[in-house]
C-alpha cells in the first residue's frame, strides 16, 4: 500500500468530517434572527462534503460514482437549496413589507 | 438540553453498532460469485466494456426502470405541489440583475456543456459516466440558462415530449429485445460488435442515450419548477 | 499498523452518517434538517462504495490493460458501485421532493422552524 495515498485519503476524510460538522453547527443566536440566517454556509458546506467524497470515490476506483456524486450530489443538490433559499427570502421580504 | 442528551445517547448506541462493523470488517479478497459473474460474462455476452454499464443497463435493466419512473414521479411532484395554490406572493420583485459576464458566457458555454452531456452518455459502455451522469450534465445546461435569465420560462411542453417519448421508446426498446433476444431489456438483438467500438455493446449505447434524455428532462424539469417564481 | 484505504473510508462514511442524524434529530429549521439528511446519504454511500474496493486492483472497466480475459482477478466488486449509482440519483429526488414541501410549508405559516409545526402534536 503506498502511504501517499493512504496520507490523501486520511487528509480527505478529515476534511470531509470538518465540513460535515460545518454543515450541522448550530447558528450564533444573532444570524438566527431570521428563518433563512446563516444557511448559505450550512448548504455550501453540504455541497463541499459532495465534492470531497467524489474525490473519494474516485481513490475507492469507482470513477461512476465519482462523476455522479460530482454532477448530482455537489452540483444540483446545491443548487436546487439555493433556488428554495432565494424564493424564501423573497417570500421573507415580501411578508415584511405587507405584515 | 434534555432533547440533546437524548440525540447523543441514541447516536453513541447506534455508533457502538457501526463500531462493531467496523472492527469486524475483513476486506473480501476474491470477487464473490455474483461479481464474478459479472466480470466474467460482461465482454463475450454484453459486448460492453464498462462492467457498471452493464450491470445497470442488462442485467438489472429493469431496476432502472423503475428508477426512471421514480424521479419521474418525485419531478412531477415537485411540480404539482409547487404549482397547487402558488399565486399566494406578489410577483416580479426582488430579482437581482444578471450581469454582462454571465449572459456572455451562458451564450458560449451552454451549448458546449449540452454537446458534454450528450458526449457522456453516448460512450457511457465506453469510459465512466452514462445517462443519468450525462443527463445531470444536460440539465445543469439548463441551469446556466437559467440563472443567466432567472425570468426565461421553458417550454413545460418540450420538456415533457423529451420525457415521455424517451421512456416509451425505452420500454419498447426492452420489448424488442422480449421479442428478437434472450429476455426483456436484452441487448443482443443489435450486433454486439468488438469491444472497445463506439457501435458496440447492442442496443446499450441507444438505451443509454434514451435514459439521459430522460434523465436530463426530468431534472431539468425539477430546476425549472423550483426557480420559477411566484408567477407561476 | 496503518489503516487501509477501505477502512479509513468506511470509518469516514459511518461517522458522516452519525453527524447527519444528529444534525437532523437536534435541528429545529427544516432546511437545516434536510441539509443533514443529505449528508447521512453521502455516509451511506460512501460505506457502500468501501464495502466493494479490494485492495491493489482497478475499475471494472476493460480496456488496453485490463482485458477481458483476466478481469477477474484485476478489477474490483462492480455490484456496489452500480448500487450506490442508483442511490445517488433517487437521492437528489428525495432531496428535491423535501424541499418543495419545505417552501410549501413556508408559504403557509413564514416559517420554517418545526416547533410552529403543531397539529399533530398533543
Amino acid at each position: 500500500m503506498s502511504p501517499l495515498l493512504t496520507g490523501m485519503t486520511l487528509v480527505l476524510c478529515v476534511a470531509m468530517i470538518v465540513a460535515a460538522l460545518l454543515a450541522i453547527r448550530d447558528p450564533s443566536p444573532e444570524v438566527a434572527k431570521t428563518d433563512t440566517g446563516g444557511l448559505p454556509i450550512a448548504i455550501l458546506a453540504a455541497g463541499l462534503v459532495s465534492l470531497i467524497a467524489s474525490i473519494l470515490f474516485l481513490i475507492l476506483a469507482a470513477p461512476d460514482v465519482a462523476m455522479t456524486e460530482a454532477a448530482i450530489g455537489s452540483g444540483l443538490t446545491t443548487f436546487l437549496f439555493f433556488f428554495v433559499l432565494g424564493r424564501i427570502r423573497r417570500h421573507e421580504t415580501s411578508g415584511d413589507n405587507h405584515d | 438540553m434534555i432533547k440533546r442528551f437524548i440525540a447523543l445517547t441514541l447516536l453513541l448506541a447506534i455508533g457502538g453498532l457501526f463500531a462493531s462493523l467496523l472492527l469486524g470488517y475483513t476486506p473480501d479478497s476474491e470477487l464473490n460469485q455474483t461479481a464474478r459473474y459479472y466480470a466474467e460474462r460482461t465482454s463475450p455476452d454484453i459486448g460492453a466494456a464498462n462492467i457498471v454499464t452493464a450491470i445497470i443497463v442488462t442485467y438489472r435493466g429493469l431496476d432502472t426502470l423503475g428508477e426512471v419512473t421514480v424521479l419521474f414521479l418525485s419531478a412531477a411532484i415537485v411540480g404539482l405541489v409547487l404549482a397547487l395554490g402558488g399565486k399566494s406572493g406578489k410577483t416580479g420583485r426582488g430579482t437581482v440583475p444578471v450581469g454582462e459576464l454571465l449572459t456572455t458566457g451562458t451564450r458560449y458555454l451552454a451549448p458546449l456543456i449540452m454537446l458534454l452531456g450528450v458526449y457522456v452518455f453516448v460512450n457511457g459502455h465506453l469510459t465512466p459516466g452514462g445517462g443519468f451522469q450525462g443527463g445531470a450534465i444536460l440539465a445543469s445546461g439548463v441551469l446556466l440558462l437559467l440563472l443567466a435569465d432567472p425570468l426565461k420560462r421553458f417550454s413545460h411542453v418540450l420538456i415533457a415530449t423529451i420525457e415521455s417519448f424517451a421512456g416509451l421508446l425505452y420500454v419498447l426498446i426492452g420489448l424488442f429485445g422480449l421479442v428478437l433476444a434472450g429476455g426483456f431489456l436484452d441487448n443482443r438483438f443489435l450486433p454486439t460488435g468488438e469491444l472497445g467500438a463506439l457501435f458496440s455493446a447492442g442496443a446499450i449505447p441507444l438505451i443509454y442515450s434514451l435514459i439521459g434524455l430522460k434523465v436530463g428532462a426530468e431534472f431539468a424539469s425539477m430546476l425549472a419548477s423550483l426557480s420559477e417564481s411566484e408567477t407561476s | 499498523m496503518m489503516p487501509s484505504i477501505a477502512q479509513l473510508a468506511m470509518a469516514t462514511g459511518f461517522i458522516l452518517i452519525l453527524i447527519g442524524f444528529y444534525g437532523a434529530l437536534t435541528q429545529r429549521n427544516l432546511l437545516r434538517m434536510i441539509v443533514a439528511f443529505t449528508l447521512s446519504g453521502t455516509g451511506v454511500n460512501i460505506v457502500i462504495v468501501a464495502i466493494g474496493y479490494m485492495h491493489g486492483r482497478t475499475a471494472p472497466i476493460l480496456d488496453a490493460t485490463v482485458n477481458a480475459a483476466d478481469a477477474v482477478s484485476r478489477v474490483i466488486d462492480p455490484v456496489p458501485q452500480a448500487l450506490v449509482l442508483t442511490a445517488i440519483v433517487i437521492g437528489l429526488g428525495v432531496t428535491a421532493l423535501m424541499l418543495a414541501y419545505a417552501l410549501k410549508l413556508h408559504e403557509q405559516r413564514r416559517s420554517l422552524d418545526i416547533a410552529k409545526f403543531t397539529e399533530l402534536k398533543w
